[in-house]
Formats: structure tokens, C-alpha cells, sequence
């Protein structure tokens, strides 16, 4: 059960083995995805044809590599212009929230809480549609009463940044609101009664105490908005974001070149992951 | 007159709804000296102290620093700094910073503030810890480091909200010393609240003794101990045993306060010249006017049986319950060690002079007395 | 947090600024698109622009058994997903939470996490080379003289049940880590100290203890796996009767928003009521389970 309590011998060879399935069944997916980006066969499959990095780097055709394949280049620069937005936007969002729900008191606050919490709860391809149907709703009314074009309430771009802010904002006011309610009040007061102005306080012990968990939560909101499929997929127009852009080539059959762009894509987001845990617990005290 | 006073109230009354936290408080400090505040918790204490640095504002009355009013001065204009119970020094900066920090809000410039920081680090006695992030301080060094962030904005009020009560007791009995000697040095006006009789008994000029948003008395700290004017400062200073009485007669200067339990004790007429007969009272006895065996006066006889012996080296006592009555008292042992056989079971002769009998006719408001 | 009796007015104007992203994020976000979408499902389309009131999509999702079984099928293999996380995901966490000390501990908890920062296509991906036909599994199976050609395993049940297990994983994990790291260790000793053995100790104190994780790590599995399209999609091909596909196809492929919106909304009412019930059965709040 616990160290301090003996166990039989078996017993815990049993356990141990059990978990280090369970990390086998974890790891293997994202091991072949990554080793099949070196396969130099036209397909991510076996047999394995002897290791290249034209995936990465190739020119000529069939053989085009991830640094030479203008289509999926496009769209990772699209996700990232959407993560960057969505990120902007949840963060800043997510701490008016946070404030306002940790240090606020006014009527309706826990229903308006549990409303902000649902995002949560609802399944993303149905937050997809209902903005979708709605914003089209008021695009319709508007061209119709006065007869203004607004084409960014047509899917497209506008569409999926504000779809996925709508429940990444959930989660940045779940963070952010974590480490406030953390916060010692009296160290407000403290900066008041040594001469700070109100403002002078917030921004000079209020927000340094919250910056782990607002580089945390701006994190996690870009890995989010970067690795949206369900709801993007309901309101993207033209310009694919990447997700978007890789499944219609996995659903064509594609070359290794997704798997050298999904190792790229592991190794970066991999990377933000360990920061943003390094970030959160470094100056938790 | 006001000038000799830093910081004053007048009827000064707090109410959350119906609840009255403070009740007309007034008090008038004399400069450069060390004010307690004492009282159990509850006693409101803290809203008087907040109320001080202007986290709160009061219902009524008036609350006047340096002579003139601060009622709707806000905490960050008002000339008095604080040391929070639990210190709340800014975790994301170091000893430094925290210490610039006010002066930085000022908009001092950056030379005068490292001057101003390093002397003021130097008088608490904590020279080269600037650099020094707050997590690597010890709990005493913490303190120093609170109370050096106040004065290097050199202000003319310190209050201070019980900021010993996380230390350790070894800890806490030094801090006492040193902030009583630190005081001394630096001249600050200090007012400090606490529930901890010793901590404003060692340290202060004057305590104030609160109980259920008012002042009991203020006063001395030996004048609280000695001669205690109600029934709640006698029993919360200090030890005391305590019964319920009735006031009988009086023979010469000495009256007789009969016990339900049909036992009596002897009081002073010179000491309580307004007790009448028949009235109900509390009687105190302190432990330590108790003597065991003894020569002294011994207007008050006891025969008793020992049922514990409480050893705690100089501050030692024992639980005796009076052969007569079945009271249980408490007395403490002379630090002679001419007791140290004495054990349970034993019997012995108890005391004590008709001065050291107080009693005080029973009011309507009875706090939580020890 | 208090203040002299002159600023309550200015903090109410600044309270009242705080919440204006707040109520415009719920209100235009949230609330009135869900709105919209019950309305939209509840018309029927009469010729270009003009619509009536109509609960034709609604019958129409009753009446067509294509729908009905897909209905039924996704809300029951969402919860053997559930079931199965739960039950994969349990020792998992209880052994890096109680079992495992110091820096090992850490390490293991965060090779938890790392796969899933990676997006979820990509362990599908990962998973099509694995099963399919010419996949790694296929090929070791050959190679070890098990099968004797090619096997497919894609395109089945049980694999988009593998699928859909291991995407969840982590949201069962994460809760159920901080749970059971926060029961204390002296608890679990009580209980051996009194007679218990591992089964009762289990049963009795850590699983109690570990309710609200369980809760949140349920609901939120739930509510994923009844909402993907990947998934289903990738590993279980033509076939694979999710609902969400069901969804994709009325709105994007025949256009016909009504029926799509009807469908959505039946989703978000199941999605809705089977996390009601769990938290009901578990005893827990949406708050509480979150925080």
C-alpha cells in the first residue's frame, strides 16, 4: 500500500510491472510517431527502408520535407497567430475573472460561477455549432436590417479564435483564480500602510505574487488553442490551422513528412510543458 | 496639550450590524512611549488597531495622530506603519527590497533610499542581510526585518497585531527583550496589542486591559497586578484564585466574606472601604500572596491537603483543596526549594494577609476571566 | 477587503468594469449561442429564409434508426471509456501519489503529463502506425511467428476503445494524483494498526478519500469522449458511428443546420444529465469538483 506497510515480495513485482506497462502502452504511440519520421519509405508504415532526414529537409517531389512543404508551414503559422490571440485574450479575461470572483462580492455570483464554469462540460464540437449558428444568426439580421456584409461573423479565423477563447477562458480563470485565493491579503495592506496607492499595490506585490500562475495559464491556453481540433473544425473557413490542415492529410494518406512535423510539434510543446511546470512551482512559497 | 500626544481617541465606536466591536474607546498616548493593548481574543482589539492604520473606519468618534484628525485619510497617507501579525513581508523581494519599499512609493531617490535602507538594517541589527531573500530568515530575523521596513519611513506611530505570537517560546522571551530595548533606543511611539499577559507586562509603559470592545483599565503594569479595579484585569493579569461570597460583617478593618460552601476569608476594610454587607462578590487571591507554613499575618487560616504537586522549576505551585470547605486553591511554591519533598497527600497551612484578599461586587458584565 | 467609507463607490464602478468581460464572455459566448441553438433546432426550414415552428428534427432523430442507435451506442461506449480510464488510470495514480518518493515521484507524475501536451492527432496518428495492416504491431506479430500475414486492427470497436482510453488518460490522472497526495499517509497506517488489510484499507479510506477526484476525473473523461470526432473518426473509419460525426455531417456536408443543431443540442443534454447523475451519485458540486 504505502512503503511503511510490508507487502509481499510478489505483490509489488506485480505492481511495478503493471505500471511500467502502463508507461509502454503511454509512450509507444509517440515513439513510432517520432521513429517513423526518419523511415525513408513513402509511407509511415513498415517496413523500415534504412534512416534519412528527407522528411525534415528534402526538396524534390515525392519527397518534400516539413521545412520545404509550404502548405503545412502556412498553417502552423496560422495556428500559432490563433494561439497568440487566444492566448492574449484568456489571460486578460481570466484575470478580471479571477478578481473579480476571489475578491468581489455581488448578487448572483455563484450562478454566474457555475455559467463560467460549464465551458467545462460542454462538449467542444456543440460549443463549435452554437457559435457557429449564432454568429451567423446575427451576420444574417445584420445584413438583412442594414445591410452590412460582417464577414468575420462567416467561419473563419475570427470564428475559431473567439470559439476556442470561450472555454480556454475557463480554464485561465481556474488557474489564475488558484494562486489568488493563495494570496495573502494582509500583504496588500501592508504595501498600503507602508504608502503604496491602490494601483501602486496591485501592481507592484499583487500581480509579481500571480506572474507564475499567469505565465502558466497563457501556457496552457496556447498549447490548448495550438491542439484544438473539435470546436476549430466547426468554425474554420479558408485558412487551415494546422490540426485542421494535418487531419485532412492523414485522412488522404499521407507521407512521413507529418511525422517529422509531429516530432518538431512534440519536442516544442514538450518543451513549454516542462517550463510552464517550472514556472508554476518555482516560486510557490 | 495635544502636542504631547501622538496618537488620541475620542469615544472611538466600531459596529458590524448589530454586533459592537469597539465601544467608545478613548485613549491619549504620550510620545516616544510603549502602549500595549491587552485582551483575550474577540475583544476587539484588532478593529481598534485597524481602525488606527485606516483599514476601517470608525461608527463614531475620532481618531486624532500628531494632533490633528485622520478620519477619511486613507492607510497609504496616514503617518503610522504597521507590523502585521504574521509580518506579511513581500515573498517576491528581497530584505532590501522590502525595506526600500516605502521609501521607493515616496519616490525618494535611489541613493538616499540605499542609505536610508542600510542604516536602518544596521539598527535592527541585521546589517548584511539585504540581499537576502525572505524565506532564508529565521523567525527572529523576520521580526527585525518587519519592524525595520516601518521605521526607515520613520513614522510616528508603530502599531504592532501580536507579531511574537508565531514564534517559538524560547524565541519569543528574547524578542521580548529586544523589542523592549529597541523601543528605548529609537523612540517611537510603539503600540502593540496581544493577548499575552507577560508579553505587555515586560515590555510596556502602559497596558490597557480590553474586554468586550472596552477598556478595563489602563494603567501600569504593576498598578494592573497590584491593584487590579475590576474583577476581569484581577483575574486575567496575573494567577489568581477565585471564589463566589457574600459580604458579612465587619470586625475593626477586617471583613468577613462568607462562602456558600460555609467557609470564609478575611478582607481589608482599608483596601475595599465600599464593600456593604450583604453583597455579592468575586474574591481573588493570588497564589504567590499565599504562604505555606508560614510566620507572616495570618489573618486567613487553611488547613489543606496537597492533591498535586506542579513542578515547572522556579514557577512551580501546588493544587491543595481546603480540609474545611473542599475548595480547590492553587499556591505557588517559594523558590527556596523548602518544599521540594512536599507531595500528594500531605497537609499543610495556608496564609495569607487580609490585604491580599480582593474582591469586587459582582456586575453584569462578567468577560472570560481566567 | 475594506476601506474608508469613501471609496465604496468608486470600488463598485470598479467592480462593475471587472465584470464587463465576464458578463460579454458568458452572455455572447455562452449562454445566447446555446439559446440560439435550441431555437434553431426547434424550426423547420418551409422554402429559402422562412422557417416555422417545429419539433420535426427532434421526431425525425426518434424516428430514423441510424440516429437512435448512434445516439445510444456513443453514450455507451463513452462510459465504458469512462469505466475503463478509471480503472486503468486508478493504480496508476495511487502508486505515483503514495508508493513512489521524492524526485521519482516528479519524474513520474510529469512523464505522465508530457504525452498529452502533444496534440491528440498526433497520438492518433501514433496509433495508425501501431495497428494498422502494415503497422508495427502487424509486422512483430509475423515476425514472431504468431500470425502467420498481415492483420488489421484498425477500423474496430476495441480499438477506438484503446484510442479513446489512452486520450483521456490524463484527465483522469491528474485528478486523481492530487487527491490521493493530499490523503495522509498516517491514515492509511491507522487503518492497518486497526485490523485493516489492503482490500478494506481501500475500500474503506482511500477510495472515500479519493471520491472527489474520482468525480472530476469521471466527468470530464465523460465529456470528452462522448464529444470527439478524432478518435472515432481515425481509428474506427467509416464505421464507427459516433455521434459527433453525425453533427459534422448535418452541418458541414448536407447543410442542414436545423437537424444538426437538434442533434447538438440531444448531445449536450445527455452529456449534460449523465454528469448531473454522477455528481449526484458521487455526492459532489460542479465547484467543488473543479477547484
Amino acid at each position: 500500500m504505502i512503503p511503511s506497510i510490508p507487502q509481499p515480495r510478489f505483490y509489488k513485482g506485480i505492481y511495478t510491472g503493471y505500471i511500467a506497462l502502463f508507461f509502454i502502452y503511454l509512450s509507444a504511440p509517440l515513439i513510432v510517431v517520432g521513429v517513423f519520421a526518419f523511415n525513408d519509405s513513402l509511407f509511415p508504415s513498415m517496413p523500415w527502408e534504412g534512416a534519412t532526414l528527407k522528411w525534415f529537409f528534402g526538396s524534390e517531389g515525392p519527397y518534400i520535407g516539413i521545412f520545404n512543404d509550404s502548405k503545412l508551414l502556412e498553417s502552423v503559422g496560422v495556428s500559432a497567430f490563433v494561439a497568440l490571440c487566444v492566448t492574449l485574450l484568456s489571460v486578460t479575461v481570466g484575470t478580471c475573472n479571477a478578481f473579480l470572483f476571489e475578491r468581489a462580492q455581488f448578487p448572483g455570483k455563484n450562478l454566474l460561477y457555475v455559467v463560467a464554469l460549464s465551458p467545462l462540460v460542454i462538449p467542444g464540437v456543440i460549443l463549435g455549432i452554437s457559435i457557429l449558428v449564432f454568429s451567423n444568426a446575427i451576420a444574417n439580421g445584420v445584413e438583412e436590417t442594414i445591410g452590412w456584409d460582417l464577414d468575420f461573423l462567416r467561419p473563419g479565423l475570427f470564428l475559431v479564435i473567439i470559439g476556442q477563447f470561450a472555454f480556454i477562458t475557463t480554464i485561465t480563470t481556474l488557474v489564475i483564480s488558484a494562486r489568488l485565493r493563495k494570496f495573502d491579503i494582509s500583504l496588500e495592506e501592508a504595501a498600503l500602510n507602508l504608502g503604496a496607492t491602490r494601483q501602486a499595490a496591485l501592481w507592484t506585490i499583487t500581480i509579481p505574487f500571480l506572474k507564475p500562475a499567469l505565465v502558466g495559464a497563457g501556457i496552457v491556453a496556447f498549447l490548448m488553442s495550438f491542439e484544438n481540433f473539435n470546436t476549430t473544425l466547426m468554425l474554420v473557413g479558408s485558412d487551415a490551422p494546422l490540426t485542421i490542415a494535418m487531419f485532412d492529410r492523414l485522412k488522404q494518406g499521407s507521407t512521413p513528412v507529418l511525422n517529422a512535423l509531429s516530432l518538431l510539434l512534440m519536442i516544442v510543446s514538450g518543451g513549454l510543458a516542462l517550463l510552464s511546470v517550472f514556472v508554476q512551482r518555482d516560486k510557490n512559497t | 496639550m495635544a502636542d504631547q500626544f501622538d496618537l488620541e481617541c475620542r469615544d472611538v465606536v466600531k459596529k458590524f450590524d448589530a454586533f459592537t466591536a469597539v465601544d467608545s474607546i478613548s485613549i491619549a498616548i504620550p510620545k516616544g512611549s510603549f502602549f500595549s493593548i491587552l485582551g483575550p481574543s474577540g475583544c476587539g482589539k484588532t478593529t481598534l488597531l485597524r481602525m488606527l492604520a485606516g483599514f476601517q473606519a470608525p461608527t463614531s468618534g475620532d481618531i486624532l495622530i500628531n494632533g490633528s484628525s485622520v478620519l477619511g485619510v486613507p492607510p497609504n497617507r496616514r503617518p503610522v506603519n504597521m507590523v502585521f501579525q504574521h509580518l506579511a513581508l513581500f515573498p517576491m523581494m528581497n530584505v532590501a527590497e522590502n525595506v526600500a519599499y516605502g521609501l521607493k512609493r515616496r519616490g525618494v531617490d535611489r541613493s538616499t533610499i540605499e542609505k536610508k535602507v542600510n542604516d536602518t538594517l544596521a539598527r535592527v541589527g541585521l546589517p548584511d542581510s539585504g540581499p537576502k531573500q525572505i524565506s532564508q530568515l529565521s523567525g527572529g530575523q523576520k521580526q527585525r526585518i518587519a519592524i525595520a521596513r516601518c521605521l526607515v519611513l520613520e513614522p510616528a506611530v508603530l502599531l504592532l497585531d501580536e507579531p511574537l505570537g508565531a514564534l517559538d517560546l524560547k524565541l519569543r522571551e528574547h524578542m521580548k527583550v529586544e523589542l523592549k530595548q529597541l523601543q528605548n533606543e529609537i523612540g517611537t511611539t510603539f503600540v502593540y496589542i496581544t493577548h499575552d499577559q507577560s508579553e505587555a507586562l515586560v515590555m510596556s509603559d502602559q497596558v490597557a486591559v480590553m474586554n468586550a470592545g472596552r477598556f478595563e483599565q489602563v494603567g501600569a503594569p504593576q498598578d494592573l497586578y497590584y491593584s487590579p479595579q475590576t474583577a476581569f484585569v484581577a483575574g486575567f493579569v496575573g494567577e489568581s484564585n477565585r471564589w463566589k461570597g457574600t459580604v458579612g460583617k465587619t470586625q475593626g478593618d477586617q471583613i468577613v466574606i462568607n462562602l456558600p460552601t460555609g467557609g470564609s476569608v478575611v478582607a481589608s476594610r482599608v483596601v475595599h472601604p465600599e464593600l456593604s454587607e450583604g453583597q455579592t462578590v468575586d474574591v481573588f487571591v493570588r497564589p504567590e500572596a499565599i504562604a505555606i507554613d508560614g510566620q507572616g499575618k495570618t489573618d486567613n487560616a487553611i488547613g489543606a491537603k496537597v492533591e498535586n504537586v506542579l513542578f515547572n522549576g522556579a514557577a512551580s505551585s501546588v493544587q491543595v483543596r481546603d480540609s474545611a470547605t473542599g475548595h480547590e486553591m492553587t499556591v505557588a511554591l517559594p523558590q527556596t526549594g523548602a518544599f521540594a519533598n512536599l507531595k500528594a497527600g500531605d497537609t499543610v497551612n495556608l496564609t495569607w494577609a487580609a490585604e491580599q484578599t480582593r474582591c469586587f461586587a459582582k456586575s453584569e458584565k462578567q468577560g472570560a476571566a481566567a | 477587503m475594506t476601506t474608508s467609507t469613501g471609496k465604496a463607490g468608486a470600488m463598485r464602478v470598479g467592480a462593475l468594469l471587472l465584470a464587463m468581460p465576464l458578463l460579454l464572455w458568458l452572455f455572447l459566448l455562452v449562454i445566447l449561442p446555446h439559446v440560439d441553438l435550441l431555437l434553431v433546432s426547434l424550426r423547420e426550414r418551409i422554402s429559402y429564409g422562412k422557417y416555422e415552428f417545429s419539433l420535426i428534427n427532434y421526431i425525425e432523430f426518434f424516428v430514423e434508426p441510424l440516429y437512435w442507435n448512434t445516439y445510444v451506442r456513443t453514450a455507451v461506449m463513452s462510459l465504458m471509456a469512462t469505466v475503463l480510464t478509471l480503472m486503468i488510470g486508478f493504480p496508476v495514480s495511487y502508486y505515483i501519489a503514495k508508493v513512489m518518493r521524492g524526485k521519482g515521484k516528479n519524474v513520474l507524475f510529469l512523464l505522465c503529463l508530457i504525452p498529452f501536451w502533444v496534440s491528440e492527432l498526433v497520438r492518433t496518428f501514433g496509433w495508425m502506425i501501431l495497428l494498422r495492416e502494415s503497422g508495427v504491431i502487424s509486422n512483430f506479430l509475423q515476425w514472431a511467428g504468431i500470425a502467420d500475414g498481415p492483420i488489421e486492427m484498425l477500423y474496430n470497436d476495441a480499438t477506438i476503445m484503446v484510442g479513446l482510453v489512452y486520450t483521456s488518460m490524463l484527465f483522469m490522472v491528474v485528478p486523481l494524483v492530487s487527491v490521493l497526495d493530499s490523503l495522509d499517509d498516517s491514515l492509511i497506517e491507522a487503518g492497518y494498526d486497526l485490523g485493516g488489510n489492503a482490500f478494506t484499507v481501500t475500500r474503506d479510506i482511500v477510495i472515500p478519500h479519493a471520491m472527489p477526484g474520482i468525480a472530476s476525473g469521471c466527468i470530464v473523461v465523460f465529456m470528452l469522449t462522448l464529444g470527439n470526432y478524432l478518435t472515432p473518426n481515425l481509428l474506427g473509419g467509416k464505421d464507427s458511428l459516433w455521434f459527433t460525426e453525425q453533427i459534422y455531417t448535418q452541418f458541414i456536408t448536407r447543410f442542414n443546420w436545423e437537424s444538426g443543431s437538434a442533434f447538438g443540442f440531444l448531445l449536450l443534454v445527455l452529456s449534460s444529465l449523465i454528469v448531473w447523475i454522477g455528481l449526484k451519485l458521487s455526492r459532489q458540486t460542479l465547484s467543488e469538483t473543479v477547484s
